[in-house]
């Protein structure tokens, strides 16, 4: 019975996973022996090895060298296809990131232990289930998995109310929303008398339409996904979660469980109900535009630059989700666009949220968006820096931003939704707008303190990184579509 | 000098963002190295685009477009790295490479705070705007079109007037508002041209033959419209300009008007007309093009008039000069498009050197309204000639450059339709008359204000960044030959493409309607085409 579900190649699927399982329990130990406060970067250094050594496995798989792809182990709940490792290495590459924002950050803040990287560890091991589940209770729990160290992460600040409240906040919808997301499940189970998702599919194929049922599975299993990703109308916690939440997790929960909760929305619509396409691309829609219109309005106003990109965000996932809306249609361009603007938009907003974090100083709160005046007096570089992301953030070329808002485009267009892309387009200049509000804050007005920015030598590595890729995807963007399209590969074969 | 000679464009291109890189090096705090530096890399700039004067006409007689270069870019996409010019867009290069060497050295002492980010940004929308020009491919040419939108912001936004922030965050969102259109158009495109031959490309060539769906040629045009009439502007579009021009320190009001203005009217020719060829011949569009662009002759004169606010009063006579030209466009024949194109010229002279003058008067006095200045030819004649001669350019008088143009543009207009011409002309008496009483209002009578008497006349750097302008402005009026040389077979070749029937000898019947359809690949009949000869 156990040797016939699990073969010795099913572990070697799962080498990165377990690695990182290894260097997370290990960070728990190290803590221990380091006494010094200031050799607390030790874990650090931990953490990035574990997501080094899983990058390298990663990548060896990508090459196809150690299995064949796309693999399928442990009786088909869990897939290694180059869609998965794809956003496996996403979510480990903003993680390193976030990391190397971190450390600095963390000792301004008088909180820094080494369950930090743990907790970040144990997240990512949930993240990378989560882009390889093909069945619902792995899908589940390593969805659980990543919530509860986010909402573990999001309080992380003990002594500091907002932090507190926010992971309150965002346990209690979260909560709520995993119960909506496993009632769906249910539904679908009870419909499929099988938790794997191309099982399901088969059946829900055979199901004569019109079918209430299955309608409400469809519903209810968005719904809770919808939660996860930030969609309108399940976004409330986004700008709470954000403001309250330490700034080097807000960059965090901003990009890394985006990406992995996109590979799962894309997993369970194009494997899972793909026969109930035509009923969630209506879905999609119009949550698509909802998200559009309340995450670049409500950008508008923001005054505290933690909240102004908890919007942002929301309008970026408005844009994705249209990509969504045209893979409906069968166009791979569509997925093409949610996996390229995936990538770049890890890339731009880890960028911003670095310089953001060089704004925390010794007791200089610094995330509102005044703050950041005169920072062009102050501090040319970051200014230009954040100049650069924000152009990118905005879709403006030769930057990362374009490319990405430009599949959206191409795929709306090719597939005829003409109305969307106006909208699209439309929210494009004004999300210029609000972006703009930084830049004119950062350039056009005069300084309001001559406190240094919080440098060190992690956030430097980490603006190098995003930087480049901000204008190496933006100028060359030729190996990345590639890539992209490589990763979308297995649900069009 | 082979090397040199293959990658012209790409040198002229680059020149201006290789000096912003080296600019990047000299510490701010010098600024007079940074000055020189800026005034140097834009000379520079200017003196590589040179060749491009001596060679044009003997480079590869035979085709349209000459020193092209092309790289595979974004295979994936089929996007390429794919310059080239014709006569139009080489006049429109050396227009900018002029005016971008003279407004930075205009900007010699009206800039005192943060000179070396006002240099680096000159230079960076140097490259922007001549890209804009040399681009053959969809995504190259929408990429500079962004870019160049970057450092204008910044340029009016952190150095301009009161009311900086306004109308940098307008003339941002205004353009990119038509630019995004822009690409859902040329996405369309570049996905019938797939589905109807296979291939995935930007390229503009091919874009050009490929036969279009009327259809889809309408939406399209309305996409791209936008797009450029927002640039032009055009009548209903125009409102961000006055705003742009008056907020903008003087060098950004010259480069604004003498060249990005340009870049909607370039647009127009350059791919509305070949590529959406019954689109933009279709009499009911042809009508709407034509009624707004009477509309922004008349309207902009009219509203010029009423201006207390020299530079304001300059903005809106641009909205009339660039209706000349998009008449003239869309008169689609050979005199309208070439006068067109010399008018879209002659208005980087005149208008960028009426913003220079502007601009001199405030760096001495740090006002423009036209009440507190008067009398000024008393105190400054060098002044006082050279704004003459540049007053006259505008107005049109023969052996100037305005009135080429003007002329050309008119009698394309009258071989279409003489009511067009009519109202034209309105506009031409209109502009006479703004401009006269301007310079009379500044220029004239006593000079009874204490702080007018006490200006200083020009200094040799100043009477440089005119006499240039003068000078070309002089040669258009006198001996526009050469121009007109350049732009003929461009010119032929897009009358043949948007309006065969022009060279066709009129059918026999003698119906009054026009001949509806002619079969494309017409242009045997061209031979006889009659050249536009002056």
């Amino acid at each position: 019975m156990w040797n016939q579900f699990f073969q010795r190649a099913d572990y070697a699927a799962i080498t990165p996973e377990i690695v990182l399982t290894i260097f997370g329990l290990g960070i728990l130990l190290i803590d221990f022996l380091i006494r010094e406060k200031r050799d607390k970067y030790l874990n650090a250094v931990t953490a990035l090895i574990g997501l080094g050594m899983a990058g390298v496995q990663l990548v060896r798989f990508w090459r196809g060298s150690l299995l064949p792809l796309p693999y399928s182990g442990f009786g088909g709940a869990f897939a290694l296809d180059s869609f998965a490792i794809y956003f496996k290495l996403i979510v480990l590459v903003a993680t390193a990131l976030v990391v190397l924002i971190s450390v600095r950050y963390l000792e301004i803040e008088e909180a820094h232990f080494g369950e930090y990287y743990a907790l970040l560890l144990f997240s990512v091991v949930g993240m990378m289930f989560m882009a390889s589940g093909r069945d619902l209770i792995v899908l589940f729990i390593s969805l659980e998995l990543m919530a509860l160290c986010e909402y573990v992460l999001t309080g992380f600040l003990r002594g500091n109310r907002r932090s507190n409240e926010a992971a309150m906040k965002f346990f209690l919808l979260g909560a709520f929303s995993s119960g909506l997301l496993l009632y769906g499940m249910s539904l679908l189970y009870g419909i499929g008398n099988s938790t794997n998702l191309a099982v399901i599919a088969g059946r829900l194929a055979d199901r004569p339409s019109p079918d209430p049922l299955s309608w409400m599975a469809m519903i209810t299993l968005l719904a809770g996904l919808f939660f996860k990703i930030a969609a309108v109308p399940f976004h409330q916690w986004t700008p709470d979660a954000y403001e309250g939440a330490p700034t080097s997790i807000t960059a965090f929960i901003s990009v890394a469980p985006k990406a992995a909760s996109f590979a799962i929305l894309m997993r369970i619509l194009l494997v899972g109900i793909w026969p109930l396409r035509l009923e969630w691309q209506v879905l999609m829609m119009g949550v698509a535009v909802a998200t559009m219109v309340v995450g670049n309005l409500a950008a508008i106003t923001q005054a505290n630059i933690k909240r102004f990109f908890g919007y942002s965000t929301i309008s970026h996932v408005g844009y994705l989700l249209l990509g969504l809306v045209a893979a409906a249609d069968g166009n791979p361009e569509g997925l093409t666009a949610v996996a390229i603007y995936l990538l770049v938009y890890s890339f731009m907003n880890l960028g911003a949220f670095a310089v953001i974090i060089m704004m925390r100083r010794k007791n200089l709160v610094g995330d509102e968006i005044d703050d950041l005046s005169g920072l062009m007096a102050r501090a040319p570089g970051s200014a230009i820096l954040m100049l650069i992301f924000l152009l990118s953030l905005a879709g403006i070329p030769p930057t990362a931003g374009f490319i990405g808002k430009y599949f959206i485009f191409l795929s709306l267009i090719q597939t005829r939704h003409y109305f969307l892309a106006v909208l699209a387009v439309a929210f494009a200049v004004v999300a210029l707008y609000y972006y703009f509000r930084i830049v004119v804050a950062m350039f056009m007005k005069k300084p309001l303190d001559t406190v240094p920015l919080a440098t060190s030598p992690g956030v430097s590595v980490a603006l190098g990184i995003t930087l480049g890729m901000t204008l190496i995807v933006g100028v060359y963007p030729q190996p990345f579509i590639v890539l992209a399209r490589a990763a979308i590969r297995p649900f069009f074969s | 000098m082979q090397f040199f000679h293959d990658h012209i464009l790409s040198i002229v291109l680059f020149t201006p963002l290789a000096g912003l890189f080296l600019l990047l090096f000299i510490p701010g705090e010098r600024k007079n190295a940074v000055r020189w530096w800026g005034n140097i890399a834009m000379f520079a700039g200017f003196l590589v685009s040179l060749p491009l004067v001596f060679w044009f006409s003997r480079e590869a007689p035979d085709q349209q477009f000459k020193f092209i270069e092309r790289h595979d870019w974004i295979a994936s996409i089929g996007a390429q790295y794919f310059l080239g010019i014709d006569g139009i867009s080489f006049l429109l290069i050396m227009l900018t490479t002029v005016l971008g060497f003279l407004s930075v050295l205009s900007s010699w002492t009206a800039i005192e705070e943060r000179a070396k980010e006002y240099y680096a940004m000159f230079l960076l929308l140097q490259t922007g705007m001549l890209g804009v020009f040399m681009s053959l491919d969809f995504f190259l040419f929408y990429v500079f079109w962004e870019v160049m939108l970057v450092p204008m912001y910044f340029i009016i936004g952190v150095w301009g007037g009161p009311r900086k922030l306004y109308a940098a965050i307008k003339f941002f969102l205004y353009t990119l508002a038509g630019s995004v259109l822009m690409l859902l158009g040329i996405l369309a495109l570049y996905f019938r041209y797939q589905a109807d031959t296979g291939i995935y490309t930007f390229n503009v060539l091919s874009l050009m033959q490929h036969t279009w769906p009327e259809n889809l040629q309408f939406w399209v045009f309305w996409a791209f419209m936008i797009g450029f009439a927002i640039k032009v502007p055009m009548f209903p579009f125009h409102t961000w300009l006055p705003d742009a021009h008056v907020e903008a320190p003087t060098a950004g009001s010259v480069i604004l008007a003498g060249v990005l203005l340009k870049m909607g009217t370039y647009g127009f020719v350059r791919f509305s007309l070949p590529i959406l060829p019954q689109a933009s011949s279709n009499p009911k569009i042809v009508k709407v093009m034509v009624a707004l662009s009477i509309i922004a002759i008349i309207y902009g004169a009219l509203v010029s008039m009423m201006q207390r606010d020299m530079k304001k009063l300059i903005a809106y006579s641009s909205v009339s000069h660039l209706g000349f030209c998009t008449l003239g466009i869309f008169a689609l024949n050979p005199h309208g498009l070439s006068g067109s194109v010399i008018q879209q010229i002659n208005h980087g002279i005149s208008t960028g050197a009426l913003f220079l003058i502007a601009g001199l008067i405030y760096e001495r006095r740090h006002t423009r309204e036209i009440k507190e200045l008067g009398g000024l030819s008393n105190v400054m004649p060098v002044y006082a000639t050279l704004f003459m001669i540049i007053t006259l350019s505008s107005i049109g008088l023969p052996l100037l450059n305005g009135f080429i143009g003007e002329f050309t543009i008119l009698q394309g207009a009258f071989e279409v339709n003489w009511r067009w011409a009519a109202w034209a002309v309105l506009g031409i008496v209109l502009g006479a008359a703004y401009m006269l009483w301007l310079y009379q209002r500044t220029m004239f009578g006593t000079c009874d204000n204490p702080k007018n008497q006490v200006l200083k006349d020009l200094n040799f750097r100043e009477i440089m960044t005119l006499v240039p302008l003068v000078l070309w402005a002089f040669w258009i009026g006198l001996y526009p030959k050469p121009f007109f040389d350049v732009l003929e077979k461009p010119v032929t070749a897009i009358v043949q493409r948007v309006n065969p029937s022009f060279y066709v000898p009129p059918p026999p019947v003698t119906a009054t309607v026009p001949p509806a359809v002619v079969p494309e690949s017409e242009p045997k009949a061209a031979t006889h085409a009659p050249g536009v000869t002056h």
